[in-house]
């Protein structure tokens, strides 16, 4: 029988001791196991449906996968919760936002009167500076929209949240705790299939950042022909905002999936290799320009505030 | 015999079954396959399972162990410690006929909603020739080998018994990408009824049919989300619709 130790030998655990207590399972314990236990009051999912269904295998267990599926969706849940706090409270900060020569992506390009005209991608005062309440509204709501609706739609960012949000389903084989689903047939869901407009748009912020990241070869007096830890940053977060706009399945389709015959459009064919490429990495870049857009505001929300300073290399 | 190995195999027909435990020896370097034909062997006689090839390319012995759809040919034992308990159920998406044999007529009959490949009428045959870049994309979508697995993890029908009239599965949205992206294929109508007949809307692009896949089709990136796109193109998309209109063609280039 080898050399394995028969279960005897082991240490056997009292029978009192029938729940191993892991800390770290407390908090997806909490989240998942109302949902996942048939008689808590919190499963909503019918009886006689899904997997209990009408001639299936009767098994009681919503499933039987024993390694940890729920780790995924719970990391993409924090993650992505406090990415939303954080952004939330930046959108509606209205401050801190510029330091010559770099201005924060979420607050680029700047389209209030309220905004710093040094800034390098400064289109104007298209909106004046509004005013709701006698409160002054965040020139950042104007634009942050879109990268929100482009990240909303995206095809990965679907996946992610379905899964860790709306447990639609909380991960492969495991049964959701949804009555009904009814997919992205409806509203407000069937709004999902605009993704592309939401990717022109996306495209069109782009362009801006690059222009900051261009803009942030200035020193501090706006004079030309300096770099700074900064301007590594906003260059970084302009990168990885192209990587990850240029790897969007809508890209892939648009630039040469759409067509049936290869064989007569050679150039987009070989564009459409090249996206494909990058569109195999897509998860990679969003989560990477994710961090990235956030740090790249943190940056220069922290030496806006004097908190640090921007080392110049030359 | 080098390990024993614990298993709790689901017995049972589509009135009433429990999980039975077995003990059986077993070797690294075997598959489920193997130790399940070895516990037929030697102490469940009446044990049913299907299978065939034990190669992964029949597609006949798709099951779940330990709670995930899989082949049981391609599923090693040594994956599992020795501690561990190999849980084996039928398939949990599709009505049980016995023991870990499943009915998966749903398939055959989906199968049957999608219109076959259509050649074009001014084409003798042998005259038919495609460029090979045209027809890669289909080509990886022949690989399927029709085990299912896609079918039974996507939770639009294993939770939702009641999408099943309405949606035709993963394996049968690569078969209308096949078709819809083949270059000589004629049918038009293909975007619509995706989306009208087999319910390509209902997938909320969650990938478990891409992880399952035993053949490594990318379900999803490569057949999946470019029909999307494409319904769109047809469906969706205010500007597209009115480019057809002027070009006067269907929104296919």
């Amino acid at each position: 029988m080898g050399s394995n130790p028969t279960p005897s030998a082991r240490f056997t655990r009292p029978s009192w001791a029938c729940v191993r207590f892991h800390p770290w399972k407390v908090v997806p314990y909490l989240a998942l196991t109302g949902l996942w236990h048939e008689t808590s009051p919190m499963a909503i999912d019918t009886p006689g449906n899904g997997v209990f269904s009408e001639g299936r295998a009767k098994l009681s267990a919503r499933t039987l996968r024993t390694d940890k599926w729920w780790l995924t969706p719970f990391v993409t849940f924090v993650v992505l919760f406090s990415f939303i706090v954080y952004a939330t409270f930046r959108a509606f900060e209205n401050g801190k936002y510029f330091a010559q020569p770099l201005i924060s992506p979420f607050y680029s390009p700047c389209l209030s009167t309220d905004c710093v005209k040094d800034s390098p991608s400064f289109v104007g005062t298209i909106f004046g500076t509004y005013h709701i309440f006698g409160m002054t509204v965040s020139p950042s709501l104007f634009i942050l929209i879109f990268p929100l609706a482009f990240r909303l739609t995206c095809y990965y960012y679907r996946k992610a949240y379905y899964r860790s949000f709306w447990m639609s389903p909380p991960a492969c084989a495991v049964a959701e705790p949804h009555a009904k689903y009814t997919g992205e047939t409806r509203a407000p869901l069937i709004l999902q299939n605009g993704h592309r407009y939401a990717f022109y748009a996306g495209l069109v912020l782009n362009v801006f950042l690059s222009i900051d990241a261009i803009g942030a070869f200035r020193n501090e007096k706006g004079q030309w022909g300096h770099m700074s830890i900064g301007t590594l940053v906003l260059l970084a977060n302009a990168t990885f905002l192209w990587l990850y706009s240029l790897s969007c399945h809508t890209c892939r389709h648009t630039i040469g999936g759409r067509l049936r015959n290869f064989s007569k459009h050679p150039v987009r064919y070989k564009l459409w290799t090249w996206v494909s490429v990058l569109n195999h990495k897509h998860q990679n870049f969003a989560w990477i320009s994710l961090f990235g857009v956030a740090l790249a505001d943190l940056y220069v929300r922290q030496v806006s505030g004097h908190s640090i300073r921007n080392l110049y290399f030359f | 015999m080098a390990r024993t190995l614990k298993l709790r195999i689901w017995r049972g027909n589509d009135e009433d079954g429990a999980l039975q435990d077995v003990t059986v020896e077993g070797n690294n370097g075997e598959v489920v396959l193997d130790i399940i034909h070895r516990v037929q062997a030697t102490q469940m006689g009446d044990l049913a399972v299907r299978w065939n090839c034990k190669a992964g390319k029949c597609g006949s012995c798709s099951m779940e162990i330990n709670g995930k759809p899989r082949l049981a040919c391609m599923t090693q034992i040594s994956a599992y410690g020795d501690d561990e308990v190999i849980t084996i159920t039928p398939l949990r998406a599709f009505p049980v006929i016995k023991d870990l044999v499943t009915d998966v007529s749903f398939n055959y009959k989906k199968a049957l909603e999608v219109r076959a490949y259509e050649h074009p009428v001014d084409l003798k045959p042998g005259e038919a020739r495609m460029e090979q870049v045209d027809v890669e994309r289909s080509q990886e979508f022949r690989k399927c080998i029709e085990c299912f697995l896609c079918q039974d993890t996507c939770h639009v029908i294993r939770d939702h018994e009641e999408n099943k009239k309405s949606f035709a599965g993963p394996r049968f949205f690569i078969r209308i990408a096949e078709l819809d992206m083949h270059p000589l294929d004629t049918l038009r109508n293909r975007k619509q009824t995706a989306q009208s007949e087999h319910g390509l809307g209902m997938c909320n692009i969650t990938k478990c049919c891409t992880e399952v896949c035993p053949e490594h089709i990318r379900i999803t990136d490569n057949a999946i989300i470019p029909m999307k796109e494409r319904v769109v193109d047809v469906k969706y998309d205010p500007l597209r619709w009115l480019g057809s209109v002027i070009r006067k063609r269907d929104g296919i280039l």
